[in-house]
């Protein structure tokens, strides 16, 4: 079954057309990986599909996406409720100011959640969830900028793990760590699988072949090739996947 | 499920912070205008040429600023002749040549508390220092004022001085350029602008100065070149307002100077604003 | 290539001499004050002068106590950041996060403009505006007042407020706010619990800087507040500061009472230290 599915989308940053008539089917409890040469509007097409493209003044939009089913830019549909079922892990790990717990609890206390044993609750099943809990349950009070640049990044999938989404989108989410906690982020991307789907940004087909299950291509804006990862890599169907994947550019 | 709107504390939050937000904005840009436009309204009818081109006289009973308005000319010049040398020299020496950083934190952290100090106290140390030895008069009130605007020259010659680039210096002193001429010829012509920032906040700071001035200029109102000038005593167009709106009840006076006052802090805004825009233009070239 | 080294030497020298100019103007300054402030004190006591209810200067036995002004002073200036800092505040938020860049170039300016405007024409305005207003609406016998002095300062210290906090706020990354959204918070929830937060030292900056300016303004309370040494007892009470307390008696004090006025100004220099080592607490914290 499908979690999103994008018919026919195409998007402008004011008269610069960004992406050309994209059309994909993202699997539901697995990890799909978009790669493609920087400026080919993979990271681009990944914030459109928890509207954070919105913000950015002189966007348009046109074509169709739907979550389960719902068209995510229906007068009807919230945004703030898109975001909680689709959350978001960055590039760069971007843990607020405040402590461990507090950058956890953000996420529920806005949706409303106010009981402290709920919150404790929530809180301890996130960092769980993220397998950081035993690292980081003995200082929850202290500030989150104190952990390592690996371990931020951690918590900031715990914190979106928080809100219980559906669906985790990771933009690049180890370009900015050394190997180590780079291979540990793998790890747990994997793990997530089970209870989420998952859709990874990387500019590292290594990462993509070892952790996703299905890969799109993107180039110029256009959604080049979009299958199993194993079939896209050992046999591509088009010419420019080929191109990219045995290093001819990018 | 998407369409579940926000709960109603949610949405409360939101309309109450964006109202205050408005309010706030709105309470600001109307205090500012009713300021801009009573100050002008009240002032402009006011000002007439005999009021501009005469002195204060008994026999006449009239009233002019013409001194106040030289007195505040001199004391502008006298001041930004003083300060300039000053503050620069300070600000060449913290980026250029200050090497420990411990005298570097200790002058910054001067700066900042002269800037921090009221003007009433400049004007108490002020009539101290300079006017209990060379009598009140405008010399007084310009060292007194030299003093206040030290911090403002030295901060934006530094700001400027910073964005001169190292390799220009590393170009210069690569060449066998001693230090002072590579200051000279490299560095101070990168920090016009910077100078002149300072000199239009400096211009600005001393037009509106009064409570510094009241007990170290003192409070004349004769007509004198500015050799003479400076070593007598006399009002700043601030101070004469001052005395003019509180002591004698001349509100008539007082609101011409006020709106005097307030055109020239607007033309000082907006030439500040220019000389931001004209350097940051050519700086980007 | 002797003389060469030589005349740098004199230049670094020089330079020097300038740099420490600023060091120089502090120790002046406050060995001044401290010097011409202590007679006085001594003479009258500390604890009589610091909390002295009554001062009557020029009376045939005249009394020195400073309370009425530190209390005035101490209640001015709460008064004038319970109204400045929230409208302040709410304002920088505003121009930071959601005004156009149209609207945000014009309020800077006319902040810049509020900032620019000279203490003697707030002074003016507030003298026949505020003081006469406060009479009518009030129906009291004389509108300088404590009251009047508050509104007049809660003015003057908005665009120190509005202007430092613009600086901090404009200065949170993105990353927050972006993560805060992810999250599905709404951009106005993310500003105020993700972005204020982030900026909670530039802000509390930009209060003590209001704090300072407040304390230290002179002449336009003195234009406004009526300037009778009484209790702050009541808002519409005519009143002195400690500033106006020093300017008001200066031009025709000699003797005790001018040793006294020193003093009052030497309390003035230590309350603004103690603001100032405040600010610099909280713009470090800012920096790191």
């Amino acid at each position: 079954m499908s979690m999103i599915t994008v018919k026919d989308m195409c998007l402008w940053y004011g008269d610069h057309q960004a992406l050309h008539h994209i059309n994909i089917e993202i699997p539901e409890k697995s990890i799909t990986a978009f790669i493609g040469p920087s400026g080919c509007g993979k990271s681009t097409f990944l914030k459109t599909l928890n509207r954070m493209n919105d913000l950015i003044p002189g966007v348009k939009i046109t074509g169709d996406i739907r979550y389960e089913g719902t068209d995510i830019f229906s007068r009807e549909v919230d945004v703030n409720n898109l975001r909680k079922k689709i959350g978001m892990v960055f590039q760069k790990p971007n843990p607020f100011p405040m402590s461990i717990y507090d950058n956890i609890a953000y996420g529920p206390r806005t949706h409303g959640i106010t009981n402290k044993v709920q919150l404790d609750e929530i809180v301890e099943s996130a960092l769980r969830g993220a397998a950081i809990w035993d690292e980081v349950k003995d200082r929850l009070k202290k500030n989150a900028l104190g952990m390592s640049g690996g371990q931020q990044q951690r918590l900031c999938i715990a914190r979106a793990l928080a809100v219980q989404p559906k669906i985790l989108l990771m933009d690049e989410p180890t370009s900015a760590l050394d190997p180590i906690s780079t291979s540990r982020i793998e790890e747990l991307v994997m793990e997530l699988k089970e209870k989420y789907t998952i859709v990874m940004v990387t500019h590292n087909m290594q990462q993509a072949v070892r952790v996703s299950d299905y890969t799109a291509f993107f180039l110029l804006g256009e959604l080049v090739e979009f299958g199993k990862t194993d079939d896209s890599f050992s046999q591509p169907q088009d010419k420019r996947t080929e191109d990219y994947i045995t290093g001819r550019f990018g | 499920m998407l369409n579940q709107a926000l709960s109603n504390k949610r949405k409360s939050f939101e309309l109450l912070m964006k109202g205050l937000m408005l309010l706030s904005v709105a309470l600001t840009a109307a205090l500012t205008l009713f300021l801009l436009v009573y100050v002008l309204l009240q002032g402009i009818p006011n000002i007439t040429w005999e009021l501009l081109s005469t002195k204060p006289s008994y026999l006449t009973e009239s009233i002019g600023i013409l001194p106040d308005i030289l007195n505040t000319v001199y004391i502008v010049l006298a001041t930004l002749l003083i300060v300039l040398p000053l503050g620069v020299g300070a600000a060449i020496y913290l980026t250029e040549y200050a090497t420990n950083r411990k005298v570097v934190g200790m002058i910054e952290y001067a700066a900042e508390t002269l800037s921090g100090i009221p003007s009433i106290i400049y004007g108490l140390v002020g009539m101290l220092l300079f006017s209990n030895h060379m009598g009140t008069c405008l010399m007084a009130g310009s060292l007194t004022l030299v003093i206040m605007n030290l911090p403002t020259i030295m901060r934006t010659t530094q700001e400027s001085l910073k964005t001169v680039p190292q390799s220009y210096r590393e170009g210069a002193f690569g060449l066998g350029a001693g230090k002072w001429r590579v200051v000279r010829t490299v560095v101070l012509p990168g920090c016009v602008d910077g100078v002149i920032t300072g000199c239009i906040l400096s211009v600005g700071r001393i037009l509106g100065e009064s409570a510094a001035l009241l007990f170290t200029a003192g409070f004349a109102h004769a007509v004198n070149g500015m050799m003479d000038g400076l070593a007598a005593p006399g009002a700043t167009l601030t101070v004469a307002l001052y005395v003019y709106a509180k002591e004698q009840g001349e509100f008539g006076v007082a609101f011409a100077i006020a709106a005097i006052l307030m055109v020239l802090t607007v033309l000082i805004n907006f030439a500040a604003a220019l000389v931001q825009k004209y350097f940051a233009k050519r700086r980007s070239l | 290539m002797k003389k060469n080294q030589l005349m740098e030497k004199a230049i670094h020298g020089l330079f020097l001499v300038l740099g420490l100019i600023t060091v120089g103007c502090v120790l002046l300054i406050t060995v001044y004050l401290v010097i011409s402030g202590i007679p006085a004190i001594r003479e009258i006591g500390l604890i009589d002068f610091l909390f002295g209810k009554e001062w009557a200067s020029t009376a045939s036995e005249p009394k020195y106590g400073i309370l009425p002004f530190i209390l005035t002073s101490i209640y001015g200036t709460t008064g004038a950041i319970l109204i400045g800092v929230p409208v302040g505040f709410m304002t920088a938020v505003y121009l930071s996060k959601l005004a156009s860049p149209k609207v945000k170039s014009v309020m800077q300016s006319a902040v810049s403009l509020l900032a620019g405007i000279s203490s003697v024409v707030y002074g003016l305005v507030g003298m026949l505006v505020l003081v006469l207003g406060i009479r009518k609406f009030f129906d009291v016998p004389d509108g300088a007042s404590l009251l009047a002095a508050i509104i007049v300062l809660a003015i003057m210290i908005l665009p120190s407020i509005i202007k430092m906090s613009v600086t901090a706020l404009d200065a949170v990354p993105k990353e927050y706010e972006d993560a805060s959204l992810a999250l599905g918070a709404t951009p106005i929830e993310t500003y105020f619990k993700v972005s204020v937060p982030a900026a909670k030292s530039g802000i509390a900056a930009a209060v003590v800087l209001g704090v300072g300016r407040a304390i230290g303004e002179a002449m336009a309370v003195m234009m406004v507040a009526g300037n009778v040494p009484n209790m702050p007892d009541s808002l519409f009470q005519s009143v002195r500061f400690l500033t106006t307390a020093v300017s008001s008696e200066m031009a025709y004090s000699s003797g005790l009472q001018q040793q006294a006025l020193f003093s009052i100004a030497l309390v003035l220099f230590l309350f603004i230290m103690l603001i100032n080592a405040t600010l610099n607490f909280f713009l470090k914290r800012e920096k790191e």
